[in-house]
This record gives structure tokens, C-alpha cells and sequence, in this order.
């Protein structure tokens, strides 16, 4: 083979041309010092930059960008104070196992660690925040840091990554290399995701699950990281087991399919809640046994034997020790089981009786649906009402990002996600400010989805200024602003657990002036006070494609999100809907 | 024998993991940085170059229960530059560590603290007018009660680099050694 003529690049070239070979198509990012270099190539090159307005916003915007189009999010931007401003989303991706991978100025190599100006040690900031960093030392080493990046966030577990590429590195000229595979693999020994899993753990999951009379599915984010809702689905319908869906794994399964019971959890629906309490196998697909989700643990499924199936080995025994443990990817090991169970059933093994669970569960779910009660007229508006109509007015396929907080457990609960990857939300961290962000990168990847940020107006006001990136950057979105002028789930806590002792919570009522500021920033305002208008907003909304628009809600400060499970409490003490209270027994 | 001398294992809850990793800048910092954020005390830690080029293995000495280990031993094992891990069991492994001390040696204490290190087949490597530095190699045991013995002299300075550890070889591996025609089986314990 003849060599290649050598091809003399500067290292920002190089970068550039790098994330071309990787098939991006889209920077978020902010420019400044030290990044300068990289952002002079940009200028020739097929990449599209969505100039943000804040780093944050760049991080958020990729993982809205890589939770709806499964590929990685890329944010660049510059050293220091820029490369600060990115540790949150790095977090908030490395928690919710978000493909990501963020490239951060850094300046000279002669200069690091002399506290020059917008020096700050990146990657000793973000060796806890991401699945992997790197600083670069040289030019040359350029493809190869960005080609194991995009490796790295995008195999196994995804996660971010960050490449720091000092100032010289980018001026410097290199000879041009793109690393093959297989130097990439020989670059990374200890890095050998583990995809399948052990056959004989499989056939011993296949045996529970037909052995198993009260079988819960507990479905989590891995579900959709691997694209396994098609094989998710053809499990459960072969053996006619309900499903719960964790916050990560809204959509994974369609909450209008009959055997699916939505979420369960500390906000989870009383059904979700207490199948999995009573459960007595639960195959455990893609999640990772949160807190949020077990309650306390000691109490938790105390019946359930536990098939865990997760890619990442160090899942396996971390909350709950797994009876039958498989490391391997949700897709692939879901695929196997359904053929060994086929292959049992065909050799003449019955799958036990689940008959009376499933009447016992669906009596559940008959005297426990979600509820709320409609304000009286004249009141404040109800939240809960407005996701209804929300959902109730939406288009197929719209898209629906949330910040954190009690605006994000309403539209976890009274959304109907009937298609994965329509669903983009903080859960691990629970960042607040999440939504407006990935918003925007979610219709950077899907520009022919509608998308919608539900917002709390604390939320909003941490990172509401990317709704001039939306506007600037022709990327439209929708903002269902939940307004109840507090801290709506800290003034939660302080009513249930502080006796009503409101710390630091209300907001204020009068300021900001959302309608003005949301036109302030080429958005379309508008404020909805009373019930009557909520679905004649949202259709507007719905019928604007060019512009961003804002819908104020003025919703009732006092609403609660039920069912809770407290802190620390066990799933058995769920605080039902004050209009639940009173069956509360045919729980038990 | 002191309380504070934790070496040789007799605490309770003391584990050795040998560690592989790729030696590039910052894995030092990853694995340390794993029983940092969990409030885990490094009991005591041992780092150089290993048997292949990039390579480097990490000696690592906790004080941990075994479950959160267990989960540290996982965490570790995500971390990219880690090729491999072992929790070496000190019953079924070889341990080494070398310490150096100064220790008070003025007129009639000199004599002692040369035979002193004479019976723990130890070495002097530096001589001074009031001082000795000696040195000794041995198993951590061994170093405590050398350790113990010199704390009456008067011990100036002290250095002990951490234990290093490799998996003792099992029987055919040990005859293997002896008949040097097949290659040495340097890794698995027995």
C-alpha cells in the first residue's frame, strides 16, 4: 500500500477536520481566548456553531441534542471561567448517562499551571464530572484524544468526555493521522465494554421470569441509551408483564399500552409504587435501583427476586444485590432472553399463572389513577390542568423537555409518552435550568418536532437568556412556563416537613414580567390567568413555527405533587391524593 | 508492638489492591480520587512501572469494609487508564517494602543500634557523629517490629515507601521458576 503524501495540518485544523471525520454536525459553544485557534477553521468547515449565551447553555444544549438523536452532544468553548460554567452539564450528562463530548481551550503549555490569565486545571475539575477527560500535550495527539472521546461517550455506559487542547497544540502543525480502529482499541486496553451477557445468566432470567407469578419490568434509561423499546416491548407482550418506567425511561414504553403502569418512585403513581413493592421478580432492564425510585431501601421489594441487567458492572450489588446479575447491553441481553424463553416455551415449559396479580394490579390501577382537583373558578390555575392540555393539544411526535422540580413531576405524570426519545429531562442531578437549554439543542437535532421546555419560573430565571440563542439561531421552541411564584417543591417540604415554615421560597409575583421579558427576547409572550384560556394558548402556540413563544401560566402555589414518599420512608408509607386517602388500604 | 503501626495486617478491615494501569498524567489522581470523595483513607500507596511498557501498577493499602470495596473495586475498573485490578489476599501473596530511618546513635547507643540492625540483616547507609541512617527490606511485619525496636533509640527521620505485592506463585509455578525452560508464570495466584 502506498503511503499517504504527509499532510501538514495545524492542530485546529486538525480538530476541526477530527470532528468532521466523526460525522458532527453540530458545536454549541462560545468562543474566547484560548479556543480562538479552533474557531478560525469553523469558519470553512460544514459544522454548524450555535453561538449560545452562556456555557451552560452550550452543555445543556448537547444533551438535549445527543437525549433525542442518540448521538454524542458537542460543546466547545474556552478555558477557565468557560471550561467552570461547563462542569454542571458535564454532571448532570454523567449522571443520566448522556452521550457528550466537551473540547475546552487551555492555555499555552508553557503557561499551565502559572495561574495565567483564564487558567483553571479543566480536566483536575471534571475527572469526577465525566466518564473520561484529557489534556492534550501536542498537536499530533489531537485525533486521536477526539477519536477516543467520541469512542468513550458513545460505547458502554455513554457519558461525556472532554478533550483540554491548549493554545500552542491548536497553532502548532501537525501531520495529519486519522487513528483507525484498531489503534484506537489497542490505545484504550482497560476500556472493553462488556455487550453481552453471560449465556448462562441469561437461560437462569429466562427461568425466574417464566417462574414468576407477580413479574414487574422495571424499565430505566438504559432502555433507550441501547434502542431497546422495540425488544422492551416484544418482552412484555410475550410474557404479559406490566411495565413501570422510570423519569429516565418515560416513552421506553408506550404509557398507552395496556400492561404499562408510567412511573414509579417518591412521585410515582400509586399502581407503579405498589407493583413493585409486591412484585416477586423484577427484571430490572437499563436502571439502577436510585434512591428515588427504592425509597428506603431495606423495605424495598422485600419479595422480588432481582434480575439486573446493566452494562455497567459496577451497577450490578450497588443498591440492591441482584439474584441473577447480567452485564451486557439492555438490547442485546433483552433479545436473548426473549429467544431462550421461546425456546423453553417450545420445549414444553408453562409459564406460571399470573392471573390473579395481574386482576390484583389492575384493580390498583382502577381506584388509584392520577388525579388533582380543577380550581374554582376565578383561582389560580391548576398545573396539573395545563399538562393535560398540553398533552391533550400536542402534535405527534412533539417533544418535551423539563426543568426539575414539581413542574417536572406533573409532566412526568400527565404527559402520555407514547414514543421514546420524547422525553428530555435532568434526573440524576436534578439541575434546575435544565429545560429552556436542551430544549434547544432537542430541535437542533429534530427541527421538524415541535418541542416544549415545561418551565417553573425558578427554572426559568437561571437560564432563560438561551431563549435569544433559540430565536438568533432560527431554533424555535415552546415554553410552558409553570408560574406559581415560589420554589414550588422546596415550599412542598416546608409545608409537609417544616411545619409551613416558608424559608427563602417565594420568588416574588409582580417581578419578572415573563411576557415582557420573553419579547424582550424575540419570543412571543403570552400570559394565561384562567382556565378558559389555557387550550386557546396552547393552540396559538402550537400554530407559531417561526418564532419562540412563551406561555406565562399563573398557577396555585399551594398544589402538591401527589403521590409522595417521603424522604428516607419506605414505598409502603406512600401519601396518596388527599382524595385517595380513604382506600388507601386496598394498597396493603 | 504499638496500636498506631496498623502494617501487617492485623487490622481488621485491611485490604491490598494491586493495581494496573496505563501510566499517563492524572491516574494517580483518578484512583486516589475514588476513596477521596468517599472519605476512605489510602492507608498506604506504592506506584512505579510494571513488567510492560506504558504500564504502571499502583499498590494500594485500605482500611474499607468489604462491600464498599467491592463497589470501589467496580468504580475503579470504569476508569479508562485501569487494565486490571487484584485484591490480593495477604495469605496467599508476597510483600516487600523497604523503610529508611535515622535514628539517635551517640556513644554507647551507637553499638546498639549497629547490632540492632545487624540482627535484622539490615544495612547502615549513612553515618553520622550523633546519628545512623539505616535501612531495611523485608516483609511490613518484619519493618513494624524493626520499626518498634529503633522508636527507643530515638528515631530522628522516617521513610517507609509502602508495601508492593504480587499473587505467591502456586506449586507448578514454583517448579516452573526452578526449570527455567517454560516462561515463568508471573500473574495468576494459585
Amino acid at each position: 500500500m502506498a503511503a499517504e503524501p504527509a499532510e501538514r495540518l495545524t492542530g485546529a485544523e486538525a480538530l476541526i477536520r477530527a470532528l468532521e471525520f466523526e460525522n458532527v454536525e453540530l458545536i454549541f459553544g462560545y468562543p474566547g481566548g484560548c479556543i480562538l485557534p479552533a474557531y478560525d477553521p469553523l469558519m470553512e468547515s460544514p459544522i454548524r456553531h450555535v453561538l449560545v449565551r452562556h456555557e451552560q447553555g452550550a452543555g445543556h444544549m448537547a444533551e438535549g441534542y445527543a437525549h433525542v438523536s442518540g448521538k454524542p452532544g458537542v460543546a466547545m468553548v474556552t478555558s477557565g471561567p468557560a471550561a467552570t460554567n461547563l462542569v454542571t452539564p458535564l454532571m448532570d450528562a454523567y449522571m443520566d448517562s448522556v452521550p457528550m463530548v466537551a473540547i475546552t481551550g487551555q492555555v499555552g503549555t508553557a503557561a499551565i499551571g502559572s495561574d495565567a490569565f483564564q487558567e483553571c486545571d479543566t480536566v483536575g475539575i471534571t475527572r469526577s464530572c465525566t466518564k473520561h477527560n484529557e489534556l492534550v500535550l501536542s498537536a499530533d495527539d489531537i485525533p486521536m484524544a477526539v477519536r477516543q472521546a467520541f469512542h468513550i461517550a458513545s460505547t458502554g455506559r455513554p457519558g461525556p468526555t472532554l478533550i483540554d487542547v491548549p493554545k500552542d497544540c491548536l497553532q502548532n502543525e501537525m501531520t495529519w493521522h486519522w487513528p483507525t480502529d484498531e489503534e484506537v482499541l489497542a490505545s484504550l486496553p482497560g476500556y472493553r465494554p462488556n455487550v453481552k451477557g453471560h449465556p448462562r445468566m441469561i437461560k437462569e432470567a429466562a427461568r425466574l421470569i417464566l417462574a414468576s407469578e407477580r413479574p414487574v419490568i422495571y424499565a430505566g434509561g438504559g432502555i433507550l441509551k441501547s434502542r431497546a423499546a422495540e425488544a422492551l416491548r416484544e418482552l412484555a407482550e410475550l410474557i404479559d408483564s406490566y411495565v413501570v418506567t422510570t423519569l429516565m425511561a418515560r416513552g421506553a414504553f408506550p404509557d398507552n399500552h395496556p400492561l404499562c403502569l408510567g412511573m414509579p418512585g417518591m412521585h410515582g403513581n400509586a399502581t407503579a409504587v405498589t407493583a413493585m413493592q409486591k412484585a416477586d421478580l423484577l427484571i430490572t432492564l437499563g436502571a439502577r435501583f436510585d434512591d428515588r425510585i427504592t425509597g428506603k431501601v431495606d423495605a424495598f421489594a422485600p419479595e422480588a427476586k432481582i434480575i439486573h441487567v446493566d452494562i455497567d458492572p459496577a451497577e450490578q450489588g450497588k443498591v440492591r444485590r441482584p439474584d441473577v446479575p447480567i452485564v451486557g447491553d439492555a438490547k442485546y441481553v433483552i433479545e436473548e432472553i426473549i429467544s431462550e424463553i421461546k425456546t423453553m416455551l417450545a420445549a414444553g415449559k408453562v409459564q406460571a399463572d399470573t392471573s390473579a396479580w395481574k386482576s390484583k394490579v389492575s384493580g390498583w390501577r382502577e381506584q388509584f389513577p392520577m388525579t388533582y382537583e380543577q380550581s374554582e373558578p376565578g383561582a389560580a390555575l391548576k398545573p396539573q390542568y395545563c399538562i393535560e392540555e398540553l398533552n391533550r393539544l400536542a402534535k405527534p411526535q412533539t417533544i418535551v423537555a423539563s426543568g426539575v422540580g414539581q413542574h417536572q413531576m406533573y409532566t412526568s405524570q400527565f404527559f402520555e409518552f407514547d414514543e421514546p426519545y420524547t422525553w428530555v429531562n435532568s434526573g440524576g442531578l436534578g439541575t434546575m435550568g435544565f429545560s429552556i437549554p436542551a430544549a434547544i439543542g432537542a430541535k437542533a437535532a429534530k427541527p421538524e418536532c415541535d418541542v416544549w421546555a415545561v418551565d417553573g419560573d425558578g427554572c426559568f430565571q437561571m437560564t432563560a437568556q438561551e431563549l435569544v440563542t433559540a430565536t438568533v439561531e432560527g431554533l424555535p421552541i415552546k415554553v410552558a412556563l409553570l408560574n406559581n411564584s415560589y420554589l414550588g417543591m422546596v415550599r412542598q417540604w416546608q409545608e409537609m416537613f417544616y411545619d409551613e415554615r416558608y424559608s427563602e421560597v417565594y420568588l416574588n409575583a409582580k417581578v419578572p414580567d415573563f411576557v415582557m421579558w420573553a419579547e424582550s427576547m424575540g419570543c412571543v409572550g403570552i400570559l394565561v390567568e384562567s382556565p378558559e384560556e389555557v387550550g386557546p394558548a396552547i393552540e396559538k402556540a402550537n400554530s407559531i413555527s417561526d418564532r419562540s413563544v412563551v406561555i406565562e401560566f399563573r398557577t396555585d402555589a399551594s398544589e402538591k405533587v401527589f403521590p409522595m414518599v417521603p424522604a428516607g420512608a419506605s414505598n409502603d408509607e406512600l401519601i396518596l391524593h388527599p382524595t385517595q386517602q380513604d382506600r388507601a388500604e386496598a394498597l396493603k | 508492638m504499638t496500636t498506631i503501626n496498623q502494617y501487617g495486617g492485623q487490622t481488621l478491615n485491611h485490604h491490598i489492591l494491586s493495581v494496573l494501569v496505563q501510566n499517563r498524567p492524572g491516574v494517580l489522581a483518578r484512583v486516589a480520587g475514588l476513596f477521596a470523595r468517599r472519605g476512605y483513607n489510602i492507608f498506604s500507596l506504592a506506584v512505579a512501572p510494571a513488567e510492560d511498557e506504558g504500564m504502571s501498577r499502583i499498590t494500594i493499602v485500605v482500611d474499607v469494609e468489604s462491600t464498599p470495596l467491592e463497589q470501589i473495586t467496580k468504580q475503579l475498573f470504569k476508569l479508562i487508564d485501569v487494565v486490571k485490578i487484584s485484591e490480593l489476599d495477604p495469605r496467599r501473596s508476597v510483600e516487600r517494602e523497604l523503610l529508611i530511618a535515622t535514628v539517635k546513635a551517640a556513644d554507647e547507643q551507637r553499638a546498639q543500634v549497629v547490632e540492632l540492625t545487624n540482627i535484622f540483616e539490615g544495612k547502615i547507609i549513612a553515618v553520622a557523629e550523633s546519628v545512623l541512617t539505616v535501612s531495611l527490606e523485608g516483609h511490613p511485619d518484619k519493618l513494624d517490629d524493626f520499626e518498634d525496636l529503633l522508636d527507643g533509640y530515638g528515631i530522628v527521620e522516617l521513610q517507609r515507601t509502602g508495601r508492593v505485592a504480587l499473587p505467591k506463585l502456586d506449586r507448578g509455578a514454583r517448579l516452573r521458576a526452578m526449570n527455567p525452560t517454560p516462561t515463568p508464570n508471573t500473574g495468576k495466584a494459585g
